[in-house]
């Protein structure tokens, strides 16, 4: 039908054949179909954007954080970004086990230095890498896994003083979030 | 097919000019339907009665529930001691989830002992699966929804599943997050969705009943009709039947409901969500114990073991892929079953492999809520790989060489006095 018709109007403006009329009318089919899809997903990205973070959550990127009252051997637990961010004053025999690691031990090899600005201070963001969950030992009383650092309870994962994952399923070290000192007690993470 | 005239004036005006009154004889009076169905057939039409329950009960829950961070738990509080009768509105709600599930998983354990998915309803069986998959997604979605500390680190847990996709996992967490943890923007969304997904189970059991109703019930002697003496009306019969079963599931369920009803819940979500302190169990709801045994079975090596693809897939991936794989070789079970005989009782191999398999998700259920650690850990991989092989080895095998008993020439001649397999009816 549509042959015929479109075969009959080339006909009556006598300007082209059947096969030059098909590749016109296939070029507007397609280039149609394209403008379209090209359009509708423009049309579906507000869709899924708007899921994304907003900017009111992005504005809330950064916390400061005082740390002056912290002793060594104690840890704090500061919020950042809704995660916790861990804060811990580690004691010289921490440090030095952490040190004293060699990289061939590590699932996900790092160094210690490469871990802290001050090796005193480890601050880390204290969500499991697994599945998320918060690994205890913050507080004194905590289990702190087989190698005196953190626990996750959920999958158990173990982590080392430094947060470096050493036993369990998590596949890496607990991340750095970034951070500076502003002074010796003061520090701005994000 | 010809429309019928109906007595009353009014019915008849009406379904001249919208035949539901026909459509409905055809559907629920008239249908033909095998005669010798039993119980275990009843529960397809009861999850679909749970179906419109939770729908109801769900509608007037969310006349009452604030979908805020800060007063999501509070708000379920006082529906449960506030506002008239809540508590009851509340339990029956959440007991309900759990009877859907049990009447789901029977319905589903039905399908697989008596063959209900092979050829012609492979496709009835496949939108099934979707069903289950959709149900627990709305499940999932509504157990976050009171904000107590298993609805939290429950989402998280689920949540972070997404971030083994490769490359974009981390933006597609933040996405579903709509921040950098689960948060208030999270909350709203899962309400809206929870919302949504009855809807989408109601058009998906829509669908399900349209291709159940193009060939019609299977039966427990597996065998086809072959011509009026084996099917009997819907109406009566099955409705009464049906209505029997209505009235032992109604005791089942309000008994939970009124002299149990935390039976299937766990303490922890009665504790405000805590994003600083995770429960010491994370465990879901027991529906998905199964499952979640399955993501934790895969040993930690897994991927230095079998060598595959390293750098993309890690150790929690496998776990993740093993997990959903468990629910997507259900969809192939049709072809994965290789004989032609559609119930166990006449496959006296498979009849012994299917209940070992419903002890092996059963098992998995039991691990699934254990610390996965030590001798539960050890059993949860045996159950995994046990589950694994049943579906992908032992079930195309067992149709091959199996020797199956004869088949009764029709189900009339089976369960009516004289025939050749008298016994063997309901």
């Amino acid at each position: 039908m549509a042959d015929t018709a479109s075969t009959a109007e080339g006909t009556a403006n006598g300007s082209s054949d059947d096969s030059h009329d098909d590749t016109k009318r296939d070029f507007l089919l397609y280039s149609t179909i394209a403008v379209g899809a090209a359009g509708t997903v423009m049309a579906a990205w507000p869709f899924i954007d708007i899921m994304n973070p907003s900017k009111d959550v992005l504005a809330l990127a950064s916390t400061e954080l005082d740390i002056s009252s912290v002793e060594e051997g104690q840890s704090i637990t500061a919020i950042w970004r809704g995660k916790p961010i861990f804060v811990r004053r580690r004691t010289a025999k921490e440090i030095e086990t952490a040190q004293a690691t060699e990289l061939k031990d590590l699932p996900d090899p790092e160094a210690d230095k490469d871990r802290v600005k001050k090796s005193q201070w480890l601050v880390m963001i204290g969500v499991c890498t697994h599945l998320g969950c918060i690994p205890l030992g913050q507080k004194s009383g905590d289990t702190k896994g087989e190698f005196g650092g953190w626990f996750c309870p959920c999958h158990g994962s173990h982590y080392d003083t430094s947060g470096r994952i050493r036993k369990g399923p998590a596949p890496k070290n607990l991340p750095i979030p970034p951070y500076k000192f502003i002074d010796d007690t003061n520090i701005l993470i994000g | 097919m010809s429309t019928p005239t109906w007595k009353n004036p009014i019915v008849q005006w009406v379904d001249h000019r919208l035949p539901i009154v026909t459509f409905l004889d055809h559907a629920i009076v008239k249908y033909p339907t095998p005669r010798n169905l039993n119980y275990w057939w009843n529960f397809g039409s009861l999850a679909g009665l749970i179906l419109v329950i939770m729908i109801g009960t769900g509608i007037i829950l969310a006349m009452s529930y604030t979908p805020h961070t800060s007063m999501a738990f509070d708000s379920v509080e006082r529906i449960m001691r506030d506002v008239n009768y809540g508590w009851l509105i509340r339990y029956l709600h959440m007991n309900g989830g759990s009877m859907f599930f049990i009447a789901v998983y029977i319905h589903i354990f039905r399908g697989m002992y008596y063959g209900s998915y092979k050829e012609p309803r492979e496709l009835l069986w496949i939108i099934g699966i979707f069903i289950f998959f959709a149900m627990m997604s709305t499940a999932f979605l509504g157990y976050v929804l009171p904000w107590g500390q298993m609805s939290f680190w429950g989402a998280t847990v689920i949540t972070n599943l997404f971030s083994i996709i490769p490359f974009f996992g981390e933006s597609i967490v933040q996405w579903l997050w709509g921040g950098f943890s689960i948060d208030n923007p999270t909350l709203n969304k899962f309400y809206s969705l929870h919302y949504l997904m009855p809807f989408v189970i109601f058009a998906l059991v829509f669908v399900h009943l349209w291709a159940l109703h193009t060939h019609k019930s299977s039966n427990p002697l597996g065998i086809e009709v072959k011509g009026d003496e084996d099917e009997i009306p819907f109406h009566p019969y099955y409705t009464a039947k049906d209505a029997y079963g209505v009235g032992l599931f109604l005791i089942f369920f309000l008994g939970f409901t009124f002299f149990a009803p935390n039976f299937f819940g766990e303490p922890d979500n009665y504790i405000e969500a805590n994003p600083l302190v995770t429960p010491t169990h994370i465990v879901p709801e027991w529906y998905f114990l199964p499952f979640y045994a399955i993501l934790r079975a895969v040993p930690d090596n897994f991927v230095d073991v079998w060598g595959i693809l390293p750098v993309i897939i890690s150790a929690k991936a496998a776990g993740v892929i093993a997990m959903f794989a468990s629910i997507l070789l259900l969809l192939v079970l049709p072809w994965l079953d290789t004989s032609k005989v559609r119930s166990a009782k006449f496959r006296p191999t498979y009849f012994w492999l299917f209940w070992l398999f419903v002890i092996d998700t059963i098992i998995l259920g039991f691990m699934g809520a254990k610390p996965a650690e030590g001798t539960f850990l050890l059993i949860g991989r045996l159950a995994t790989a046990y589950y694994f092989l049943h579906l992908v080895i032992f079930i195309p095998l067992v149709g091959k060489f199996e020797k199956t008993k004869p088949l009764p020439e029709s189900i009339s001649a089976a369960v009516t006095a004289g025939g050749s397999d008298a016994k063997e009816g309901s």
